[in-house]
């Protein structure tokens, strides 16, 4: 009896286990609708900040407030559709020397793993893929809210940020010495599927 | 006087060409010599280089007024007779018509996807701080694909103008005709 017990709280330990990532709900990124930006700053000479973001990109991801350090993410940018309102600047940043977009047109961010740090804070890490090369980056993550839109529909936003050094990924145009890292942003809300 | 009469001679005649024509003709050829020269150079400029962004200004105004330049030479070419080509062969009359058209079309579009590069986000081209010439046609992305049919057709350009300069110089020295010289010193007066 007692050997029957201990193997029925096993088997059920054992179905709480694998039901548990299943009640994580997967989320289409609302790029359709545009309630997410990729943006990114960079200094100017040490003497501001310039900004651009990219216009199109996608993604996906799968989060459960319940188990947050499950959730999974998944982001694919167009690199040609950099914009920094300066179509001129815009040309060479898409150049061989900069992000060599037709060599490179697609820039990919999928996590490893993500680790929650107390409510709504979370550090993403995960492989970015960027002119060619893939490097191991953490995002500093924050749900801004989530729950039922006024359409029928289920939604949860997030924020994160990260820090990248240029020449980590293969891009060594001589920008000045405040601008060989850059910031990059991400504001993603998702629609549940 | 007579020798000063055929420089001044405005118009084209069949015989030659006028002083218009010459100054067009001359003046052109060395700004779009030197824009090449200055393009390919300024888009290898380092970031700290005190040219990088006045060598852009100058190549944009020099542009600008090279496409204003070419329109009015094209009114200034139909609006006048065409000096003769009687004394070239068949085949160089073809390859002749070829060049000098060709010459109209590859500029018009070189010139024309240079304007594109600056105006496709809707930011108006500064000559030289003069006038503006303003955006007409926005499109995202429009300034790389402005920005590579640009490169193909300087080189396009300079190619038509080895073409063009090494029959000039045959004429001249092979040929002994008046070719170039026509075109440095204009018509006769009678």
């Amino acid at each position: 009896m007692k050997l029957k017990l201990a193997a029925l709280a096993a088997s059920m330990s054992v179905a709480l286990l694998t039901a548990l990532p299943a009640t994580a709900a997967d989320y289409v990124i609302d790029t359709k609708n545009a309630h997410a930006s990729i943006t990114f700053r960079i200094k100017h000479l040490g003497f501001s900040w310039l900004t651009g973001r990219f216009d199109r990109f996608s993604g996906t991801f799968s989060f459960d407030d319940k188990n947050p350090d499950a959730s999974k993410v998944k982001v694919e940018i167009d690199t040609a559709s950099v914009d920094t309102n300066h179509a001129e600047r815009d040309k060479h940043l898409r150049a061989a020397d900069l992000l060599d977009t037709d060599g490179f047109p697609s820039a990919t961010f999928e996590s490893t793993s993500v680790k929650a740090e107390g409510p709504d804070k979370a550090k993403i890490t995960g492989k970015l893929t960027l002119h060619g090369i893939t490097k191991e980056i953490t995002i500093d993550a924050a749900r801004i809210g989530g729950g039922k839109d006024p359409w029928g529909g289920y939604r949860d936003g997030f924020t994160g940020t990260t820090e990248l050094t240029l020449a980590d990924f293969g891009i060594n145009r001589d920008l000045g010495p405040a601008a060989k890292t850059i910031e990059l942003t991400l504001n993603i809300e998702g629609i549940r599927q | 006087m007579r020798w000063l009469g055929a420089m001044m001679l405005v118009r084209d005649t069949s015989e030659g060409y006028g002083i218009i024509s010459r100054l067009f003709h001359w003046l052109m050829a060395i700004a779009i010599i030197a824009m090449f020269v200055l393009g390919l150079w300024m888009v290898g400029l380092d970031y700290y280089s005190p040219y990088y962004n006045s060598a852009p200004n100058i190549h944009r105004s020099v542009g600008m007024l090279l496409l204003f330049a070419l329109i009015v030479r094209w009114v200034w070419r139909a609006a006048n007779v065409k000096p003769s080509d009687a004394d070239l062969s068949p085949l160089e009359q073809k390859a002749s018509f070829v060049v000098h058209w060709g010459f109209y079309v590859v500029l018009l579009a070189l010139l024309v996807s240079g304007y594109l590069i600056s105006t496709a986000g809707g930011e108006p081209i500064s000559v030289f701080g003069w006038f503006n010439v303003p955006s007409i046609f926005q499109m995202h992305g429009l300034e790389s694909r402005a920005g590579y049919v640009h490169k193909i057709l300087a080189y396009v350009t300079i190619a038509l103008a080895a073409v063009h300069t090494l029959a000039a110089l045959k004429h001249h020295y092979i040929d002994k005709s008046a070719t170039l010289r026509r075109m440095w010193s204009g018509p006769p007066t009678e």
